[in-house]
């Protein structure tokens, strides 16, 4: 079964700096695959490198069977991209925006109102066609340029943090939309988000990626398991002694602070909570709240990074679990 | 056939922000004017060509004025697209590089012309005497000027990161390119300084605006070069900065 996409020690470094690491992926046909990881984690330098707009430093990729270097041209016609960075011309209309595309990408001129039509429709600006695109909402711009990259049927579709910036309502839209698309037109996607909601929801695998380096590839349901157990919650009065106590007890399981709160993986949740209440009373620590949960994605990045994907970057491994995480490196 | 399409899509856009861009276009009609009319009134009576007053002489001067100005101002697209992010679209598109470029000098080229003819019309309005077959005949040679100084525009665009630093260099090379053109007075007969007649021969504008004289004032006119000549030297440039341009396109990130 050949590999939509399949990348060999992608390398690209900016001076001293090696944002893709020697990379080695495969995406499959029709699959959905997510690329996630934090602010400067290479996922943009990866979706470039792909589109061929830059050129590897080292190694090579394939993309639907087409060489990155040796057949650009090639793979140019069989990919759309939607770019994280806005790539519209505000002067012009929606429906000008559109021909433009369908006339660079060579679709037949006798098709052109045909499937500019269906995709204004798609992304709901049928009624705001002719309107200059300055005149639109950043939401409404981002749904063209998503329709955009779809006129001329692409193959693989990469979309690079599709969703920044739109409210939670045209997410999830968008999100029904990548969806509905992959299945009607047997479109390949990569998707990059630093969202694990987004991740996880739309993505059929994920490579989390730091560094430049794929820290870990599973689909979402493999990768939360992978923490085996729940996430219990502690706010008290003197978190830091709470902190040790715990995690001497727990031994090789993990602790970190996150927002002023004690986070606690454990196998069983349920049992874990009335121990832990026990261990801050016996040491006159005050117990102010205390939940269990089932792990997300968002937990599992923690784990396999030792850092928060939000970019204030407020979370960070303490104690074993910090330990642990250097032992891996 | 699909970048004969892609190269009608790049210009159709140029033309449709020029267009679209009224403040500029009006404002554009000012420049040449006040060059014709005050400039013109007040300066003529010292410079005496024999058989023709100075604001004929001027005339073909501004066309080639505002042509230069104009072309080497719509490199500014380049920068424009670069910063807003257009430009990615643009070379993402599985289109070859010299048709990106030719579809951008084309559109600016076609901008650059109407420009020069709205001056042109301004030459019936002041009473410029020649005959409407002029307006023919001067069209092309207008286009042959304008592709290689647009050409000039978008290559240094494509060298430079902010419009500030665009800006700056324009006039860097728009005044000397003006001045020695033979556009304002002119640049060879006696009482010319020898350096400033050898600096405007290396300037492809002065042919430009010699073979416009050539056609507008007619047999009143002594070329400095036959006609075939000034363009040879035109179209040479032309070809030459063509080249040059999709080479610079062609490493553009
Ligand atoms: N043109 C460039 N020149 C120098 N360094 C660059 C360039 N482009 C990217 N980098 C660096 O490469 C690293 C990876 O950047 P990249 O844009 O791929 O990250 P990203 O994962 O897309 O992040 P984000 O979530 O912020 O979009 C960063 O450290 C960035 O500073
Ligand atoms: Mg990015």
């Amino acid at each position: 079964m050949p590999y939509t996409i399949q990348t060999h020690k992608l390398t690209k470094t900016f001076n001293t700096l090696k944002a893709v690491d020697s990379l080695d992926i495969t995406v499959e046909p029709g699959e959905i695959f997510g690329l996630l990881g934090p602010n400067g984690a290479g996922k943009t330098t990866t979706v470039s490198m792909l589109c061929t707009i830059l050129k590897p430093t080292s190694g090579t990729a394939t993309v639907n069977g087409y060489d990155l270097i040796s057949e650009a041209d090639k793979v140019r016609k069989s990919i759309g991209i939607v770019f994280q960075d806005p790539s519209i011309d505000d002067r012009l209309t929606a429906r000008e925006n559109l021909t433009m595309h369908a006339n660079l990408y060579g679709v037949p001129a006798s098709e052109q109102k045909d499937r500019i039509a269906r995709i204004l429709k798609l992304v709901e600006l049928e009624d705001r066609a002719d309107d200059l695109l300055r005149t639109y909402s950043g939401g409404m711009r981002r749904r063209l340029e998503l329709g955009r990259g779809l006129i001329h049927y692409p193959k693989v579709l990469f979309l690079d943090e599709p969703t920044v910036g739109l409210d939670p309502q045209t997410r999830d839209h968008i999100w029904k939309y990548i969806k509905e698309l992959k299945e009607a037109h047997d479109i390949t996607v990569v998707l990059t988000t630093h969202y694990m909601d987004e991740a996880d929801r739309l993505s059929d695998r994920i490579a989390i990626m730091d560094h430049g380096k794929i820290v870990v590839l599973d689909t979402p349901p493999a990768l939360k398991e992978t923490l085996e157990g729940d996430v219990v919650t502690v706010r008290a009065n003197n978190i830091d002694a709470l902190n040790k106590l715990v995690s001497h007890w727990l031994g090789l399981n993990q602790t970190r602070i996150v927002d002023g709160a004690l986070e606690i993986t454990v196998h069983n949740g349920k049992a874990a909570l009335p121990r832990i209440m026990e261990i801050a009373t016996q040491n006159n620590i005050y117990v102010e709240s205390l939940i269990s949960r089932e792990p997300n994605l968002e937990d599992v990045f923690l784990h396999y990074t030792g850092r928060s994907i939000r970019e204030d970057n407020s979370r960070e491994l303490h104690g074993l679990a910090a330990a642990q995480r250097r032992a891996i490196r | 056939m699909t970048e004969i399409r892609a190269l009608y899509t790049l210009w159709l856009r140029e033309i449709k922000r020029f267009i679209r861009d009224r403040v500029r276009v009006i404002v554009s009609f000012v420049q040449p004017l006040l060059w014709l009319v005050v400039f013109a009134g007040g300066f003529g009576a010292r410079l005496l060509i024999p058989g023709i007053n100075y604001q004929q002489y001027l005339f073909p001067g501004i066309i080639g004025q505002t042509l230069l100005f104009t072309a080497m101002f719509m490199g500014i697209s380049v920068i424009w697209d670069k910063e807003f992010g257009f430009m990615k679209e643009i070379l993402v598109a599985p289109v070859s590089r010299f048709t990106i470029f030719m579809g951008k000098m084309f559109g600016d080229s076609t901008a650059a012309l109407l420009q020069g003819i709205i001056v042109f019309a301004f030459g019936f309005i002041l009473g410029i005497p020649f005959n409407p077959i002029t307006l023919i005949a001067v069209l092309p040679i207008m286009l042959l000027i304008t592709f290689g100084l647009v050409s000039v525009g978008l290559t240094i665009a494509s060298f430079m990161g902010s419009l500030e630093n665009f800006g700056a260099i324009q006039t860097f090379i728009n005044l000397p390119l003006f001045f020695l053109s033979g556009a304002l007075f002119p640049v060879s007969g006696p009482g010319t300084p020898e350096w400033l007649q050898v600096a405007s021969t290396f300037n492809p504008l002065t042919y430009g605006i010699d073979a416009l004289r050539t056609i507008i004032l007619g047999s009143a006119w002594t070329p400095l070069q036959p006609l075939y000549i000034n363009l040879g030297i035109v179209c040479i440039f032309d070809v030459v900065m063509v080249g040059v341009g999709t080479w610079a396109f062609g490493r553009m990130k």
